[in-house]
Order: C-alpha cells, then sequence, then structure tokens
C-alpha cells in the first residue's frame, strides 16, 4: 500500500508549489509585520506597537489622498459599471452582426494597451486641455479611470450573461412583459450578481492604479498608491507599511467577497 | 377507424398562409420554411411532426412572434398579426426547457403574465390558484424553481402558459426532456388539459408516436415544406408521400405499373404480375409507373400464394409479435409483421420460401 | 406579402440602433480616455520637440530617428543610440527571463493545485487570486523590503554565515528580475491552473498504460494538452513585463531603467516629448505582435480540440 502508484503526483512539483506559496506570501507578511513595528526604522524590531497606524491616520496628506482614492473609484468604478451593463447588453446572446466584433475588439483594447503608454497619451492630452480649458479637477482622473475600468466590469458582466438563458427574456415577452419590463423584471434580477461583481472589480481596479493616476493627476491630486509612491522614494519609516498594510486589509476584504460572489453562482 | 374529434366547418383559430423564412442574405441563404401554410382550427390538438431542421419550430416561434416572416402572413381570427411583437400576441409558449424564471417562486412564475396585463390581484390570486390546481403543483406554490423536479417544471410551465387564457397555447416538444414513463403521464395530462380548458394546442415533436397518439390532426413536415396534413389515422394509413411513409412507422415500398384509375382509387401491376387495388391521395394524379406502400401489419406471410413471393432472410422475434424479412423474387425486401399468439410464432424459417398477401385497400399510391 | 418583409425590416433596423445607442457610452468613455489619446501620440511622434517638453506642429522624423540613433551634437554624425539599445536590450531579455522564471515555479504549482481534491482545491486558488489582485505597488514595496540591504533576505544570509557584508541587490537588474517574478507570477499560475483543471487524467493513465514514465508522460502528454495555458500564461507574463513602470522605478532606480521608465524620461527631464511618443508605439507594436501570436496560437488550439 505504502508503494501505490499515483498517476497525479509528479516528483519535486510539491516542493516547488509549497516554495511558490511561501514566495508569493512571505514578503507581504514581512511588510504588515513591521506595520506593527514601534521602533522608528523599519530593520529593528521595536515590540508591537500601533504607532504607525495612528501617525497615518492623522497626517493629513494621506487622509486627503484615501478620500481622493475612493472618490475616483466609486465615480469610475459606477461609471464604467453602468455603460459596461449596457455594452453587455448589446454584444452578448445575440447572432453575429455587423460591427460586433469590432465593439467587442474596443471595449477590450484598454487591457492590450501597456499601461505606460495609455498614461503618455493621456498626459499629452490632457495637458493641453487642460491649458484650454482651464479646468484642472479631478475629473481627469476619473474619466482615465473610467475608461479601462470598462474592460474589467464588461467581463463578468458578458460572463453572467451569456450564461443565462436567452428563452427566458423570449418567455417573458411571450408573457406579455414589454421589451422595459423584460429587461426590468427579469433580465436585470437576474444580472445584478454580474453587475455586483463588475462594480467590484472595477473599483480595486481603480484603487490599485499608479501608472496612469501618476501622469494625468494635476499638483496636489495624490492618490493613496501615488503618496505611496512618492514616499517609498523617500526615506522609508514603517508609515508606509501601515498604510500599505491597511490598503492590503481592504483589497483582501473586497477579493473576498468577490470571490464568494462569483462562487455563489456557479 | 373513427373520425378525427375536431368536426370539419370549425372556425379557423390560426393560421400560417404562404409562409416563407429565409436565414442569412444572397447566395449564402437558407430557407428554413418554403410556402408553408397550415389552418389550425379552434379548440384542436394540433402537431407540427418532423425531424430536427424541418422548420417546424421555425414555425411555432413565427406564431409566438420570434421570428418574422420573409414572406406571408400570420392570421389570428383572420387578422394578420405578423408584425406584432410576442407580447401583444395572446398566444402563449410552453418552451422546451421550460424557461422558468429562476429568481420568482413557482406562484410568481405562473402570475407572470396577468401582472405584465395588469389584472387586478384578486384576480390574479384567483387564476393562479385554479392553474395550480390544473397542474395539480398548489402544495409546491411558494418553491423557487430551481428546486423543483423536471416534471414538476414542466407542469409549472404549463400553468404560466395557460394563466393568461390565450387563444393558442404553443408547445416546443415539451416531453422531450423527460423520461420515459413521465413522458407517457404527461401525454395523457396534457390531453386532459386540453380538453378542460378549450384552448387550441400547437404541439411540436419529432416523436412520430407521441404525435399519432396526442393529435386531432398532424402536419408533416420535411425541409422546411408541409408534406401533408390530416387526422392521425390518414397520416398513418394512408401516407401521401414517401418520406411520410418512412418516417411515421415502417413501411414497403413496391413498384408498380398503373392500369386504371376510377374514384381514387387505381389498380396497380406489380412487378411479380399480381394486380391489385390501391388507394390514391386526394389530388393526386399518378404517373404511368408509381410507388406503392404497404404497412408490414397489413399483409401477411404465407406458405402458398399471396400477390408477392420469396425466400424468408431474416425471422425477428419482439415479443407481441415477429417480423419475418422476406427476400422477393424481383430484388428488395419486404417485412411482415404478425402477431405472435399462445400457439407460438408464425412458424417461418430463414430458408423457407414465402408468398405475401397484400390486405385489400391496405395499399397505397406515393406521390413522387 | 410586402407588410411582413416590412415588419421584419424595421424590427431589424430598430434592433440595430438600440444595440448602438447601448454601447455607445462605453465606446465613447473608451475612445475619448484610451484609444484617442494614442492616435495624437502617434501624431506627435512625427512632429518636433518643443523646447520646454510639449512639441512644435512642424513635420519631423526626428523622434523616430532617435529611438535606435543619436545624432552627435559636434560633427552631426549619426551613431547607434547606446543608451537607448541597452534599456531595450534589458527590457527585452528581462522581461523573456521573467516568463521563463514564472513558468518554471508556476507551472508544479498549477499542477499541484489541479491535483488537490476538489474541496481543496478552491482554497489554494483563492491563496493565488489574493495577491493577484492586492496592489501592485504594495507587492513591490513588499519585494523591496526583503531584498534591501538591511532586509530580510540579507539579514537571514548573513545571520545563517553564508556572507559577511549585504549583498547589494536593490538597485540592480537583479532586483528589477526579483520583483517582476514575484508580482508576476499569479498571472502565470492562473491561465496554467485553467487549463489545468480540464486535464482528463485519465489520458495520463493511458501514458502510463503505455509504457510511458513520469518524464515521459509529462513531457508527451500532459505538457501538450496544457500547451494553450502555457501560452496565455507567458503572453499575460511577458506583456506587462515589457511595459514595466513601477517595478523598475522602486527597485531599479535610474541605474537599471526598462522602456516603461525610459518613456516617461522623455516626458520629464527629457523633455523629447516626439521620441517618447516614437517610443511607445514602439512598445506599443511589439505587445500587438506578441497578442497576435498569442491569438493566432489560442485559435489553432480551439480548432483542433473542437
Amino acid at each position: 500500500m505504502a508503494n501505490r502508484f499515483d498517476v497525479r503526483s509528479q516528483p519535486g512539483f510539491g516542493t516547488i508549489a509549497i516554495f511558490t506559496f511561501a514566495l508569493l506570501y512571505l514578503p507581504i507578511l514581512a511588510l504588515v509585520v513591521y506595520a506593527f513595528n514601534g521602533s522608528e526604522s523599519l530593520t529593528v524590531w521595536g515590540g508591537l506597537s500601533l504607532r504607525w497606524f495612528v501617525a497615518a491616520s492623522q497626517n493629513d496628506a494621506v487622509q486627503d489622498a484615501a478620500l481622493r482614492s475612493f472618490i475616483v473609484a466609486i465615480w469610475a468604478a459606477g461609471v464604467a459599471t453602468i455603460a459596461a451593463t449596457m455594452a453587455a447588453i448589446a454584444t452578448t446572446r445575440v447572432a453575429p452582426y455587423r460591427g460586433l466584433a469590432f465593439k467587442y475588439a474596443f471595449i477590450n483594447t484598454p487591457l492590450m494597451v501597456p499601461e505606460i503608454v495609455t498614461a503618455v497619451a493621456l498626459l499629452i492630452v490632457f495637458s493641453r486641455v487642460k491649458v484650454w480649458t482651464g479646468y484642472s479637477g479631478l475629473g481627469y482622473l476619473i474619466l482615465a479611470h473610467t475608461a479601462f475600468c470598462i474592460p474589467f466590469a464588461y467581463l463578468p458582466i458578458r460572463a453572467r450573461l451569456e450564461s443565462m438563458d436567452a428563452s427566458l427574456e423570449r418567455a417573458a415577452a411571450d408573457l406579455y412583459a414589454t421589451p422595459w419590463q423584460a429587461f426590468r423584471r427579469v433580465t436585470l434580477p437576474l444580472l445584478r450578481p454580474g453587475i455586483i461583481a463588475g462594480f467590484m472589480l472595477a473599483f480595486v481596479i481603480s484603487l490599485d492604479d499608479v501608472v496612469i493616476t501618476e501622469f494625468v493627476k494635476s499638483g496636489g491630486q495624490d492618490t493613496l498608491p501615488t503618496y505611496m509612491l512618492g514616499q517609498i522614494r523617500r526615506t522609508v519609516t514603517p508609515e508606509v507599511n501601515a498604510i500599505a498594510t491597511a490598503f492590503l486589509a481592504l483589497s483582501i476584504l473586497l477579493v473576498t467577497v468577490f470571490f464568494f460572489i462569483n462562487r455563489k453562482k456557479a | 377507424m373513427p373520425e378525427p374529434a375536431v368536426p370539419q366547418g370549425k372556425r379557423v383559430a390560426i393560421e400560417a398562409r404562404g409562409i416563407v423564412k429565409e436565414f442569412g442574405q444572397g447566395a449564402g441563404s437558407l430557407r428554413a420554411l418554403d410556402n408553408v401554410s397550415v389552418a389550425i382550427r379552434e379548440n384542436e390538438f394540433f402537431t407540427l411532426l418532423g425531424p430536427s431542421g424541418c422548420g417546424k419550430t421555425t414555425l411555432l416561434r413565427m406564431i409566438a412572434g420570434f421570428e418574422f416572416p420573409t414572406e406571408g402572413a400570420i392570421l389570428l381570427n383572420g387578422e394578420d398579426i405578423a408584425g406584432l411583437p410576442p407580447f401583444k400576441r395572446p398566444i402563449n409558449t410552453v418552451f422546451q426547457s421550460y424557461a422558468l424564471f429562476p429568481h420568482l417562486t413557482v406562484w410568481e412564475n405562473v402570475a407572470f403574465g396577468l401582472q405584465m396585463l395588469g389584472r387586478p390581484k384578486a384576480e390574479i390570486a384567483s387564476r393562479v390558484a385554479a392553474m395550480l390546481k390544473l397542474v395539480r403543483m398548489e402544495e409546491l406554490a411558494q418553491r423557487r424553481t430551481d428546486q423543483i423536479s423536471g416534471g414538476q417544471g414542466q407542469r409549472v410551465a404549463l400553468a404560466r402558459a395557460l394563466a393568461p387564457s390565450p387563444k393558442v397555447l404553443l408547445l416546443d416538444e415539451p416531453l422531450s426532456a423527460l423520461d420515459y414513463k413521465l413522458r407517457k403521464e404527461m401525454q395523457i395530462e396534457l390531453k386532459r388539459m386540453q380538453h378542460e380548458t378549450g384552448i387550441t394546442f400547437v404541439f411540436v415533436t419529432h416523436d412520430q408516436e407521441e404525435a399519432l397518439t396526442m393529435s386531432d390532426r398532424i402536419a408533416v413536415m420535411s425541409k422546411g415544406r408541409v408534406l401533408q396534413i390530416g387526422a392521425p389515422t390518414d397520416i398513418y394509413d394512408k401516407p401521401a408521400d414517401r418520406f411520410v411513409a418512412d418516417f411515421i412507422g415502417e413501411s414497403n415500398f413496391l413498384p408498380a405499373t398503373l392500369l386504371s384509375l376510377s374514384s381514387g382509387v387505381a389498380r396497380v401491376k406489380l412487378a411479380s404480375g399480381a394486380e391489385i387495388p390501391a388507394t390514391v391521395a386526394e389530388g393526386l394524379v399518378p404517373r404511368e409507373s408509381v410507388t406503392i406502400v404497404v404497412r408490414p401489419e397489413h399483409a401477411r406471410a404465407v406458405r402458398e400464394g399471396g400477390q408477392v413471393s420469396g425466400r424468408v432472410e431474416n425471422v425477428v422475434y419482439f415479443g407481441t409479435d415477429t417480423h419475418i424479412h422476406v427476400a422477393l423474387a424481383g430484388g428488395g425486401t419486404f417485412i411482415v409483421r404478425q402477431q405472435n399468439s399462445r400457439n407460438g410464432v408464425a412458424g417461418f424459417q430463414v430458408g423457407d420460401a414465402a408468398g405475401i398477401e397484400i390486405a385489400a385497400d391496405a395499399a397505397q399510391v406515393l406521390r413522387d | 406579402m410586402g407588410s411582413a418583409a416590412d415588419a421584419a425590416r424595421r424590427a431589424e433596423s430598430e434592433t440595430t440602433r438600440r444595440r448602438w445607442l447601448l454601447s455607445a457610452p462605453a465606446l465613447v468613455i473608451i475612445f475619448v480616455a484610451a484609444i484617442g489619446p494614442l492616435f495624437v501620440m502617434l501624431a506627435y511622434s512625427f512632429m518636433t520637440k518643443g523646447d520646454y517638453g510639449d512639441v512644435k506642429p512642424i513635420f519631423s522624423l526626428d523622434g523616430w530617428f532617435s529611438v535606435l540613433l543619436q545624432r552627435d551634437i559636434f560633427d552631426d554624425t549619426l551613431s547607434l543610440a547606446d543608451a537607448n539599445l541597452i534599456i531595450m536590450w534589458r527590457s527585452l531579455s528581462l522581461s523573456a527571463i521573467t516568463t521563463a522564471a514564472t513558468l518554471i515555479l508556476g507551472f508544479p504549482t498549477a499542477y499541484f493545485i489541479a491535483t488537490r481534491p476538489r474541496e481543496t482545491r478552491e482554497m489554494w486558488v483563492f491563496l493565488v487570486t489574493i495577491p493577484f489582485w492586492t496592489n501592485l505597488l504594495i507587492r513591490t514595496f513588499a519585494m523591496q523590503q526583503v531584498i534591501r540591504n538591511e532586509g530580510i533576505l540579507n539579514s537571514l544570509l548573513m545571520w545563517l554565515r553564508v556572507i559577511n557584508e549585504p549583498l547589494p541587490i536593490m538597485y540592480t537588474d537583479w532586483a528589477v528580475l526579483f520583483g517582476m517574478v514575484y508580482v508576476y507570477l499569479p498571472l502565470m499560475v492562473l491561465p496554467l491552473y485553467a487549463s489545468m483543471e480540464k486535464l482528463d487524467f485519465r489520458l495520463v493513465e493511458a501514458g502510463y498504460d503505455l509504457y510511458a514514465g513520469r518524464l515521459a508522460v509529462l513531457r508527451r502528454v500532459i505538457i501538450p494538452l496544457v500547451k494553450p495555458g502555457i501560452v496565455a500564461g507567458s503572453i499575460l507574463v511577458f506583456i506587462p513585463s515589457l511595459g514595466a513602470y513601477v517595478i523598475p522605478r522602486v527597485l531599479g532606480g535610474g541605474k537599471t531603467m526598462m522602456l516603461g521608465n525610459l518613456i516617461e524620461l522623455q516626458f520629464g527631464a527629457g523633455r523629447n516629448w516626439p521620441l517618447g511618443a516614437a517610443m511607445s508605439i514602439t512598445l506599443m507594436a511589439v505587445v500587438m505582435i506578441a497578442l497576435l501570436f498569442y491569438v493566432r496560437n489560442a485559435a489553432r488550439a480551439g480548432g483542433g480540440h473542437g
């Protein structure tokens, strides 16, 4: 019995897998541990302390950046989700029609262009628009974020729509529901998990963005990631670890919720 | 043989007139329906029968309003409704997949149509209760539709489609997902419900047995055309067309020469030299060389005599009856079906010489 | 007879109109804030550089020339732009090595997950998903804390007396490589897992039945069957590696720039927007070629397996 042949096992694969998981989590773990470090420096352990979390939460720049991140993410994810839902309805479960492939490619383009390329292209255009209009508010950031959030919101909504039986809407029409009633009473309730997943995905993507934000933002418009990028280049204190840890906790929370929403659907 | 259950002269409920449906355009287009006309009468159980791809479902979807005809008209009580969207047609469908709304309960599913029509709450409640009673689903009214079985789903789909009292009920292969026993039960249930509600049923199936058991009339379709419309007995006993004869039941085809023709009965001469009478379908003008069809149970294998003869090639035992395959002297095989009795099977062995006696008026002249 | 056909045509054109209206917001937003600016940038790459950044609207191919060549300021002779070439070569080679390294680590990991019992498999996938959705900057920062002179890696090695002096990893190619492998590893594991999950182990059994050993089964049965996953994972790692900006900026400093940082430089201190635009389009072209390769491969794999 001890030498039973297992067709599934391959020598050494388990070891490499464990190494990979260690590699994935040890650096994050180190970052989190040092966030609770009582000492001024990153290298010396000064006992368990929350002082850097307190310091970060009382730092005006951090507060501003966090608030800005949320405002941008909520607007961008919200608008992107609405636009993506509409687009998904127009491009899913339909017989191929002229323009369908075009729309599909168009919507997914932001996924394919390297971020730095989009970033400098937006810098070129928006810097000129800022001069012309004199407006340099958050609108640029929200617009740029919305654009790259759309394909992410589109993905789960489309997947959900695709798995929906098209005869349900046909049944609604057969039972005297007008197209709008069929959408409100049948399509939308069934689509809800996909829409929620799409919004959350878009929200996380917007919240995480560094590159495009760095190039599009006007002076004094740091979001949390660009603020951290600036801090990392300067002398590092565990305050950055504290911010990163809080950020991390939020991301994990959102991903977990997303994961379970998606699982329930399947 | 009983006459069709629908008396002649009943009013036409729904009619498809000269329907052509083409998918795609230009050279690559596909003609799914080719000049199809059917008139379905009030209170009739009408079946569209044919193999998959024959256009029966397309025709049904057109009546429901999910497809538009390329040419032709759909008349409901004499009015063309081809341009109306499905939600403006007093016609409901039982979908093949049932299409029950998974986010609604059984009760809410059945109430859906009435709610969309804006009926008062009290009326909806009583109507839904009546429908659930009709399909014997009162107990599961508050269940979600993903918590009921396939047979129960079928009943809910029926109740939902019947609740708004449609003029015509369309059923798109509604029994195909059920297992054999449940299917037999539902066939009887469906007939009962049609009888109780008095609604015109248009039923689509590829199962000839189902069609023969349930229908008042059947339209046999193939490759986008209607080949024959008639009562089950007409279709079975007097197939007008080689496809119909082949698709429904088993058939023997024999080449023959037309000798004379008077009042729907022809005299034909078989290859063996025997002369027999054969029925000619209404409106058919046969040519000189024709094909006649004989059902296996309308002939008998005999030791001597018979209109054609040959040698027994195979004897296949089926329990209730036995099929005797006879290789004919002039080529081809003739299959005879004989009822088994306590005294054993017909007693033929492979290799025996056998004659075949064709019953009087069993033969039918086919359209080419 | 005509009324039915008319109704059909009317319904069809109405449907088409509604579909375009529904797609319009998404298409307009993406055009304004993603695709349109790329065309503006393409135009900028053919203009003359401005004195303080920006461009002058005069046609010039200088931007494109400067991607590979440089003009000597004293005698106007053309020579290869060594600095640019070194950075481009670094981008390509580091991206290739990153892809190979993530494949070596990711393949066994994905296989390991795919062969777990069904109940625990989801948990392992979830463990890969978390870093995948964790902020890239945070993970880069985490890696920085591991490899810096006073970081965990050096402390550990010194404590083990493997080394006496801290290894200066930060601001070297190695630092960028470590960072990219670490950050992009989930991008390799997830598509690999997706194709391995579908692997039919009866085929593996058939391989063993026909006298193949472990290695032969791996090489002749498993790898060919999960090739679409290998290609997808490699593309998903290679493309963002090529355009990496944050990782080399944080871990590489000014000495080990990659193409992304070189592009930024042209819009910052370099003040050569046409050159930056030309480089961006070059980067995009390379990415598009890689994607085209992937799409063709995926189409073939899809057709082959039905």
